[in-house]
C-alpha cells in the first residue's frame, strides 16, 4: 500500500498542472456548496440578530416586510409615514419604552437617520471619536459613512436635496459632525444619525431665520402684541446652517405630535406587556401595524432558503455532469497513459495492481482536494461575516 | 535452462508468423541472436520470458513449463527469475533513476523492497556510473545512460536468466562493451543464462554461441500470401 501510495504521489507531483486543475475542479466543486451554505447561516445569524434585538416595531399598515427594513436596516423603499403622537401612545401605555426613528433623507447614498440619544444606548453604540449629538444641526456618522465621506469631527456635511427642480421642497441643510460611531457591523455604521428635530427642520417644519423689523405701526395690533410683532420684507433670510449664533431662532410650526416619523421601536418591559401590547393594535380599525421584526426577518429567510434548496439543486445536477467530466478525462488520460501501462505490465505488474496504483492517485486526489476545500471554508468562516455584510446583509 | 519445442506463433491480423522447431540453451550459457529486423526475435524474447502467449509449443525455463503456469504464477516466475533489458528501455519519466531500478520491486508483493535490494540497487547504479545520477529524471539521462539504467533494473533481482533485446543499440563502443561486460559478470555470478539479441557483429566473439535467427525459422511455414510485415520477413529470407 505504501508504494501504491509514493507511486502515485510521484506520478501527480510529475505532472502537477494536471494535477492543480483536477484537484481546484474537484476542491471548487466541494467548496461552493457548503461556502453557499455557510454565508446562508451566517446572512441568517446577522439579520436574525439585529431582528432579535428589535423586540417589537410600529408602523404605518401595509408590507410588514417594507417596514421593518426599513427601521431596522434603513431602506428606503417604505414611505409610508405615521406621526409622533404613535411614539407617545406607546409610551403612555406603561408597556413599552418607545423609540421613535424617522429615515427619509440621504445624504449621497447614506441613509440620514432621525433618533432620539436612546436609541445609541438600544443599538450600543459608542462614540469612536467626538462627541454624542448635543445640539439641533449636529450629526453623528457611522463608522463605514465616516470612512466613505472621509470626516472628521468638527467638518460639516450637506444634506442631498430630494429634488433640484421643487423650488418649494425641501432645502439642504448643512450638518456639523459631531462625532464618528464605533464600528458595530450593523447597518448602523451606513447611517449619518441625527437628532428627531433635527430631520424635522429638514423636513421644513422647523426652521431659523433673521429676526424681522419692528413696525412703524401698529396696524391695529393688540396692545398686548404690539411689543412682540415683527414683519419681514421679501428678502427674508432663511437659515441653511445650524449654529450657535443663530440656534435661537430656530422654531417649530404646528403641532409635535403630529410631526413624522417612519416607526416606532418598542422595547416591551416584560412579556405580559409585550403581550398586551400587541393585543392593542389587532384592531381593523388601527391605522398603524405593529409587527415582530423577527417573525418578519424569518419569513423572508424562509424565502432565501428556498432559493439555497434551489442553488443545492443546480449545484448538485452541475457538479453531477462535472464529476462526469472528471470521470471521462480520467478514463481519456488512462488511454493517453497506455504506454506508461504496458511499461509496468511488462515489468510484472498485474491488473489488480494497476487498479490499485490508480485508486491510490484517487485517492490523494481526493484528500488533496478535501484539504484545499476545508482550508477555503476555514477562510470562508473566518472573513464570512465581512463578506456577508458586504453581499447579503442590506 | 531454456528448452523450445515446436513452438508456433502468429499474428493474424498482418500475417506474420513464427515456427521453431527446436531452440535450447545451457545453464551459464550466453548465446546472441541475431538477424534482420522484423523477423521475430523480439517475439521470441517474449515468449521465452512468459509476457506473450504462443499459439502451440512447448517453452521450458528452468526447468519449469512456462505456459502451463497461470497468469499470476508465470508473471511472479518472470520477475524473480528473468531479467529483461527492453528494447524500448520502458523507463518511467515520472520517477527519478533509482526509483526506475527498483521499480520492479514496488509493483510486485513477491519482491521485498529491503534495505539489501537497495544497497544492491546503489552498487549496482555505481557499477554502471549512475551513482552520482541516481536522482536524475530520465529526461535528464543520455540515452547511454538510461540504457545503462534499464540493465540495471533488470539485473537487481540476481535474475537467472537475462534476455537482452538490443541493450547495447544506440550506444558507443566504450559504452556497447561496458554494458556488455556487465551483463556477462551478473551472468557469471549467478550462473545465469544470457539470451542476447544484437546487430552489433563486433561484440559476437564475447558470446559462447551465436544463432542465425533465420536457422531457427522454420522458413517453410511464412505464408507466401501474407502482406505487410511477413511478406518483408519472407522477401529477407528468399
Amino acid at each position: 500500500m505504501q508504494h501504491d501510495f509514493y507511486l502515485a504521489w510521484r506520478y501527480l507531483c510529475h505532472h502537477r498542472v494536471r494535477t492543480i486543475i483536477l484537484v481546484a475542479c474537484l476542491s471548487l466543486l466541494a467548496t461552493l456548496p457548503l461556502v453557499l451554505h455557510v454565508m446562508l447561516d451566517e446572512g441568517e445569524t446577522q439579520m436574525t440578530a439585529r431582528a432579535e434585538s428589535t423586540p417589537l416595531l410600529v408602523g404605518s399598515r401595509g408590507s410588514a416586510l417594507d417596514l421593518t427594513l426599513n427601521a431596522l436596516y434603513f431602506n428606503a423603499a417604505n414611505q409610508s409615514r405615521i406621526t409622533m403622537a404613535e411614539s407617545d401612545r406607546v409610551g403612555q401605555t406603561g408597556w413599552a419604552d418607545p423609540l421613535p426613528i424617522y429615515v427619509r433623507f440621504h445624504v449621497r447614498d447614506h441613509p440620514l437617520v432621525g433618533v432620539t440619544l436612546d436609541y445609541f444606548d438600544f443599538r450600543r453604540l459608542t462614540i469612536a471619536q467626538g462627541n454624542m449629538l448635543a445640539m439641533l444641526g449636529e450629526c453623528v456618522l457611522g463608522a463605514d459613512a465616516a470612512e466613505a465621506f472621509g470626516l472628521k469631527p468638527g467638518d460639516s456635511l450637506p444634506t442631498t436635496p430630494e429634488n433640484l427642480f421643487d423650488l418649494s421642497g425641501v432645502y439642504p441643510l448643512k450638518l456639523h459632525v459631531a462625532g464618528l460611531l464605533a464600528k458595530s457591523h450593523t447597518p448602523d455604521d451606513q447611517a449619518v444619525f441625527i437628532d428627531l428635530q433635527t430631520a424635522w427642520v429638514i423636513e421644513g417644519l422647523g426652521h431659523g431665520h433673521a429676526e424681522g423689523k419692528k413696525p412703524e405701526q401698529s396696524y391695529g395690533l393688540p396692545f398686548s402684541q404690539v411689543e412682540s410683532h415683527r414683519v419681514h420684507d421679501a428678502k427674508l433670510l432663511t437659515y441653511t446652517e445650524i449654529t450657535p449664533e443663530n440656534l435661537d431662532s430656530f422654531h417649530f410650526h404646528g403641532d409635535p405630535s403630529s410631526y413624522p416619523i417612519s416607526a416606532v421601536i418598542a422595547l416591551p418591559h416584560d412579556r405580559k406587556s409585550s403581550t398586551l401590547l400587541k393585543g392593542r393594535y389587532i384592531g381593523n380599525e388601527e391605522a398603524v401595524q405593529l409587527v415582530q421584526p423577527l417573525e418578519t426577518i424569518r419569513g423572508l429567510l424562509e424565502n432565501i432558503f428556498r432559493v439555497g434548496i434551489l442553488f443545492d439543486a443546480v449545484l448538485a445536477l452541475v457538479g453531477t455532469a462535472m464529476l462526469l467530466a472528471l470521470g471521462l478525462v480520467f478514463a481519456l488520460s488512462l488511454r493517453l497513459r497506455q504506454r506508461e501501462l504496458q511499461t509496468i505490465f511488462l515489468l510484472g505488474c498485474s491488473k489488480t495492481k494497476v487498479l490499485r496504483l490508480v485508486s491510490a492517485e484517487i485517492l490523494l486526489l481526493g484528500l488533496a482536494s478535501m484539504f484545499v476545500c476545508l482550508a477555503l471554508l476555514e477562510f470562508i468562516q473566518l472573513y464570512a461575516g465581512g463578506l456577508v455584510r458586504l453581499f447579503i446583509t442590506p | 535452462m531454456i528448452a523450445v519445442d515446436a513452438l508456433r506463433f502468429s499474428y493474424p491480423k498482418d500475417g506474420f508468423c513464427l515456427e521453431i522447431d527446436e531452440f535450447n540453451i545451457e545453464t551459464g550459457e550466453k548465446v546472441a541472436i541475431i538477424g534482420p529486423s522484423g523477423v521475430g526475435k523480439t517475439t521470441l524474447l517474449k515468449i521465452i520470458a512468459g509476457i506473450i502467449r504462443p499459439d502451440s509449443g512447448k517453452i521450458h525455463v528452468d526447468g519449469v513449463e512456462l505456459h502451463q503456469l497461470s497468469d499470476a504464477a508465470r508473471r511472479n516466475f518472470r520477475i524473480t527469475r528473468i531479467g529483461f533489458v527492453f528494447q524500448e528501455l520502458e523507463l518511467l519519466e515520472y520517477l527519478n533513476v533509482f526509483d526506475n531500478i527498483i521499480h520492479t520491486y514496488r509493483i510486485n508483493p513477491v519482491l521485498d523492497l529491503d534495505y539489501s535490494v537497495r544497497e544492491r540497487a546503489h552498487r549496482l547504479a555505481d557499477d554502471v556510473g549512475l551513482g552520482n545520477k541516481l536522482a536524475r529524471m530520465p529526461g535528464e539521462l543520455s540515452q547511454g545512460e538510461r540504457q545503462r539504467a534499464a540493465v540495471c533494473r533488470a539485473l537487481l533481482p540476481n535474475p537467472r536468466l537475462i534476455l537482452a533485446d538490443e541493450a547495447t543499440g544506440n550506444l558507443d563502443p566504450a559504452n556497447k562493451s561496458h554494458i556488455l561486460d556487465l551483463l556477462f559478470e551478473a551472468a557469471y555470478r549467478a550462473n545465469a543464462s544470457l539470451l542476447a539479441v544484437t546487430h552489433d557483429h563486433e561484440l559476437l566473439p564475447r558470446f559462447d554461441r551465436v544463432v542465425n535467427f533465420r536457422t531457427l525459422l522454420a522458413i517453410r511455414h511464412i505464408p507466401l500470401f501474407a502482406e505487410g510485415r511477413g511478406a518483408s520477413v519472407l522477401a529477407r529470407h528468399l
